[in-house]
């Protein structure tokens, strides 16, 4: 049935029109400053990464071919320290969480773990310089680690939580019902099942963590050799990208500028992996 | 008594129902999630003993004090405290209409293969790290800013103005808060997105009858009734904004001062941190910088909180739909 065009429905269909298509505009808008920085990236890294950038040290300003190998192993080095610390601790709190918290104290912990998540990053940076850089006088890996194993964890036990209690109460009952006591029931049916998302989460978890600077800056500080153990300043690629795209030197933003695509890539690589093993578009945590 | 006895006396309590191996797991699990509670509980102990030397030599002072001068050991936060409000502030203007748009673009209009896809690309760049953020800023925001929109606003508006006065230097609070935006929306846009949609559809499908075109059934219904999620998410980006250190310490300009002008370089408290704090030596230098950290942990933390409270509120009420 057509609408009477009385001039007040042609008003309200025009604002209706223009307004609908603003949303568009803004969703447009959004997207496309995901496209702008990739293009960007691609763009001005992709003129400088080679196979200098993954094999040398860096150098000084002025000489050409350096790379930052050191960075990338110094990252590598921290974030699997940070991830073994971090994610067995989030992993089991999840446990605890989903299948035996008590519902007081529950909501307590889940409170906490929002918070914790919340906090940010410079401050946990703090932190880690209080109780590892200060008693040592030593800026180091460790500290680093530990630094992102505090953002790590509230993010893994709030993950495995979601998906452990997403498993169907049929599952539990099943087991239980066959006899298993809990932690049986856990550990052969409850955590297999939800194996898809927790893993997920995790990895969702470690990239978020590789793309952090704040918390590096004063804990595993940077280093312009190779880190000599792991209680000595260690450069990261983050905060490596930090330092050259700051100083006042052409090489050194070309080498901040490969850096960034290198660390772009493995973030997005690490996030699009974690999305397709959730195959059915279930929400993620945040 | 038999354990039978006590099984079947209370036989509600999970706790109870637990025997052997199982209390091994409880006991063992819960060690983990209070090491979540004690971890944090000593973070917010060190930040405030760390902090107390500061504390005790300027007191309520230090929050109101214009100066900062390690030479001296004069310390006051008053000039980062407005920085870091006023480009959350900036980044909250430019994000909130964009992702609020954006969001009704994506649970009201876009066919939900388009939304999917459009989210999951707004989650990709939730997931960029913020010194990419900042590189990318400094060399191609911060020189577009200089050369184009900075002497712009200052044609429209005369650099005599209150708000654009001031030389130009492209860095400053405005590129800090435009930087922000972009870093704030995903949040706002992926929150606000799931309040929307659990908002029941009979609110539309009534609006419809009635014979309201689809914007008046979006913006007199369907928005009203998400809005505590909304301004959930808000609030959850102005979280966001406030702690974030590295894209905004690499386009702020590092000037502790306080300008009204929005094309002033300035500081933010998570930015000075992150400079001098590698740096500060002595007693007070490191405390002082540290009792920032604390007034910028009080913040986020209270804005957090308000942020969590909102969105439980409205999933909540719209667990109808699922």
């Amino acid at each position: 049935m057509p609408i009477k065009t009385t001039p007040r429905n042609r008003w309200r269909n025009a604002v209706n029109d223009v307004m609908l298509s603003l949303t568009a505009v803004c969703a447009f808008l959004t997207v496309s400053a995901l496209f702008t920085i990739l293009g960007y990236l691609l763009y001005n890294g992709g003129k400088s990464v080679d196979l200098n950038f993954f094999t040398k040290l860096p150098l000084a300003p002025g000489q050409d071919g350096g790379g930052m190998a050191n960075a990338i192993v110094g990252s590598a080095t921290i974030v699997i320290l940070a991830s073994v610390i971090g994610l067995p601790i989030g992993f089991f709190a999840g446990i605890y969480l989903a299948e035996f918290s008590p519902k007081k104290f529950g909501f307590l912990i889940r409170y906490t773990a929002d918070l914790l998540n919340g906090v940010p990053s410079i401050i946990i940076g703090i932190f880690a310089w209080t109780v590892v850089v200060r008693p040592f006088h030593q800026f180091s890996a460790l500290a680093g680690s530990l630094a992102l194993s505090l953002m790590l964890i509230p993010i893994t036990a709030r993950g495995t939580e979601q998906f452990l209690l997403e498993v169907p109460r049929t599952m539990r009952e099943g087991a239980l019902a066959l006899g298993a006591p809990m932690w049986v029931t856990i550990m052969t049916v409850i955590v297999p099942a939800a194996r898809k998302g927790i893993m997920t989460s995790m990895i969702l978890g470690v990239a978020r963590i590789s793309g952090e600077t704040a918390p590096l800056l004063f804990t595993a500080l940077g280093n312009q050799f190779w880190a000599d153990g792991l209680m000595q300043p260690t450069a990261s690629l983050p905060a490596m990208i930090f330092t050259h795209a700051t100083a006042p030197y052409d090489d050194w933003h070309r080498q901040a500028w490969a850096a960034g695509l290198v660390l772009l890539g493995l973030v997005f690589v690490a996030n699009i992996t974690a999305r397709m093993i959730v195959s059915r578009g279930a929400s993620l945590p945040k | 008594m038999s354990t039978s006895a006590a099984a079947v006396a209370k036989p509600k309590l999970a706790s109870k129902r637990l025997v052997g191996g199982d209390q091994v797991a409880q006991v063992f699990t819960c060690f983990f999630a209070v090491l979540i509670l004690a971890v944090t509980a000593f973070l917010v102990y060190e930040l405030w003993i760390s902090s107390s030397p500061s504390k005790e030599r300027f007191g309520f002072g230090f929050l109101t004090s214009r100066l900062w001068n390690p030479v001296t050991d004069q310390y006051g936060a008053l000039p980062y405290i407005y920085g870091t409000v006023l480009t959350s502030f900036l980044a909250l203007v430019i994000a909130v209409p964009l992702g609020v748009g954006a969001a009704i673009y994506l649970s009201e209009l876009a066919l939900p293969k388009w939304s999917n896809a459009l989210t999951f690309l707004v989650e990709l760049l939730a997931a960029v790290p913020s010194v990419i953020f900042g590189l990318l800023a400094i060399f191609t925001l911060v020189p577009i800013m200089r050369d184009y929109v900075q002497p712009g606003l200052q044609k429209v508006f005369g650099n005599e103005s209150f708000l654009f006065g001031g030389p130009t230097f492209g860095v400053g609070y405005l590129t800090a808060g435009l930087i922000l935006a972009v870093m704030t929306f995903p949040f706002i846009i992926s929150v606000s997105r799931e309040a929307l949609m659990a908002v029941p559809r009979e609110q539309r499908e009534a609006a419809l009858a009635l014979g309201a075109t689809q914007w008046e059934s979006t913006w007199q219904i369907v928005l009203p009734y998400a809005k505590l999620g909304i301004l959930g998410s808000v609030f959850l980006g102005l979280a966001r904004a406030l702690g974030e250190t590295m894209a905004v310490t690499m386009v702020i300009g590092n000037d502790p001062g306080i300008h009204a002008s929005l094309l002033s370089p300035g500081y933010t408290i998570a930015s000075v941190i992150a400079n001098e704090f590698s740096e500060a030596g002595g007693k007070y230098y490191p405390s002082a910088l540290v009792e920032l950290g604390l007034v910028l942990f009080a913040l986020t933390m209270i804005i957090n909180g308000v942020a969590q409270l909102l969105i439980v509120l409205t999933t909540k009420k719209g667990s109808a739909k699922a």
